[in-house]
């Protein structure tokens, strides 16, 4: 169980290997990537800043991925979100979960990045094609994907 | 009692500070008389909490509502709904 929030860029493939890496009790794991996308309702993205609030981030992920290990036998997780400046076609977060069958791995994975979007303190700037920055609002519909968990408690 | 206050994203650039430390009258009870105590601090205030009902709060780095008290709060936060992931 670990989160990192950074800068860099990260390699699935590295991040996979290394959490798996002399386990024989893992049957099933399920990634999920986060990327940029050149477009956003209806709007050229030339780039984006992502800021954030340091110690807050960090406890608010520990935490989500504690409560999605009582809900979920996982072995392991993993989350990673960047921050600072990102283009298109750059990762933003990657989630791991692992398990020992799909079903958990699969339900966690969708947990952490709905809990992960709804209270990690991170704020998106998107820098449009034409130059003009502006904030990402909140969707609502990622609010009712958070509480349509908190309803299965 | 002497609180540092944070900002984030549009409230950080609204009010033009990241930080400060601010000494709070004793009637200030809660985080949404703190929003209208720091709306009258100043034009650029007033800008930053004109929206204060969509302006989130955390103190001491945990998430928490308006009626939340300031009892015993080291570290109080401003921003809007997050946007991560």
């Amino acid at each position: 169980m670990s989160v990192r929030v950074q800068r860099e860029d990260f390699d699935v493939g590295a991040e996979v290997r290394r959490l798996a890496a002399g386990r024989t009790d893992i049957g099933a794991i399920v990634t999920f990537t986060g990327m940029v996308r050149s477009e956003n309702d209806g709007r050229g993205i030339a780039g984006m800043t992502l800021e954030h609030y340091p110690g807050m981030t960090e406890s608010e992920l520990a935490r989500v991925e504690a409560e999605a290990g009582k809900r979920w036998p996982l072995q392991a997780s993993l989350i990673v979100h960047r921050i600072g400046a990102l283009n298109p076609g750059d990762n933003i977060v990657l989630v791991v979960t692992a398990s020992a069958h799909r079903e958990a791995a699969f339900a966690a994975a969708e947990f952490l990045m709905d809990y992960l979007k709804a209270s990690a303190p991170f704020w998106k700037k998107e820098r449009g094609a034409d130059g003009a920055e502006r904030w990402v609002e909140a969707r609502h519909s990622d609010d009712q994907a958070a509480e349509r968990w908190a309803r299965r408690q | 009692m002497p609180v540092k206050i944070r900002y984030f994203a549009w409230v950080r650039e609204k009010t033009g500070k990241a930080e400060e430390v601010l000494d709070l009258p004793p009637d200030i009870e809660t985080v949404a008389d703190l929003m209208t105590w720091l709306k009258a601090l100043g034009p650029e205030y007033a800008e930053a909490f004109a929206r204060s009902d969509v302006i989130r709060a955390a103190i001491d780095q945990a998430h928490v509502k308006p009626t939340a008290s300031l009892a015993g709060a080291r570290e109080i936060a401003f921003f809007p709904p997050v946007t991560g992931g």
